[in-house]
């Protein structure tokens, strides 16, 4: 396992950016995981009889693959010891294409007394900010 | 509209979850983790632990049982039709871990109205056996008004 130096990290230095591709078997896949089998997460007819404009990923999908960066990072899921996003913008995965989430992680806030440090996270999805305020605290 | 009555309304504790292995190995790969911590005993007991561990937002299948709880609850009153996930967030005293019987206490926090929408912030406390608290989950949710 790696192992970080708190002293050498700076803030607004990037720890990484990962692109995730997001098919609709990635949301068959997350709903049987998580049990949230709301069909506008894989049925285009119900998604539009609801008014939108196609079946969409589950905010939990997009939260849960967006923190990895962090995890990637610190090398150990474990030391996530408080993650907090909101949901700000839906990403519409097409039948074919799916849908391309890009997260980047910069460092938001180092506490060496803590020895903690805050990740803000973005995640776009066709050049737009799906999520806000995701930050994530990294035990070191 | 939600009934803002409930807020600070508590419901009973769920029945006890208990957390697999494999079903956090499918967690993982549902949320595209490829931390071997997640998956891989032997890299997770190198870490320091008994056993795999949860990714961070694994949580959220415990806080799900609560509140099915709820949007069940005739007085509350949640048109679960018209919710939409707003923020979440997921305080840990410590990681979940393969082998771990959960229990969720959840909490109204909030029931705020805003024109035809409310908004609700839900407040799920995860505990592990001997009481011991493991995760609290925040959760709000909007529920859209009626046209």
């Amino acid at each position: 396992m790696t192992h970080i130096n708190i002293a050498s990290l700076e803030v607004g230095q990037v720890i990484g950016t990962t692109e995730f591709l997001l098919t609709r078997d990635s949301l068959v896949r997350y709903a049987g995981a998580s049990g949230d089998f709301n069909p506008i997460h894989y049925r285009d007819d119900f998604a539009q009889s609801v008014g939108l404009d196609g079946v969409l990923a589950h905010g939990m999908l997009t939260m849960g693959a967006s923190v990895q960066v962090a995890v990637d990072w610190v090398g150990d899921a474990g030391k996530v010891v408080d993650y907090g996003v909101r949901f700000t913008k839906p990403v519409f995965v097409d039948a074919q294409d799916g849908a391309v989430l890009v997260v980047t992680g910069k460092i938001g806030e180092i506490d060496a007394e803590k020895g903690e440090v805050r990740i803000d996270l973005t995640a776009t999805f066709n050049e737009t900010a799906v999520l806000g305020k995701a930050q994530a605290r990294v035990r070191l | 509209m939600v009934n803002p009555n409930v807020q600070g309304k508590k419901y009973p504790a769920t029945n006890p979850y208990l957390v697999g292995r494999e079903k956090i190995r499918e967690f993982a790969h549902a949320v595209k983790s490829t931390n071997p911590i997640n998956l891989d005993v032997f890299a997770a007991q190198a870490a320091g632990y008994n056993d795999v561990v949860a990714p961070p937002t694994f949580a959220v299948v415990i806080q799900e049982r609560s509140l099915a709880t709820v949007l069940n609850d005739p007085e509350a009153d949640i048109d679960f039709s018209r919710v939409v996930h707003g923020d979440q967030r997921f305080v840990h005293a410590r990681p979940i871990v393969a082998g771990d019987e959960l229990v969720s206490i959840l909490e109204v926090a909030s029931v705020k109205t805003l024109g035809a929408h409310s908004m609700v912030t839900f407040e799920t406390k995860i505990f592990a056996e001997g009481a011991e608290l493991v995760c609290t989950a925040i959760s709000t949710l909007v529920v859209r008004g009626g046209e």
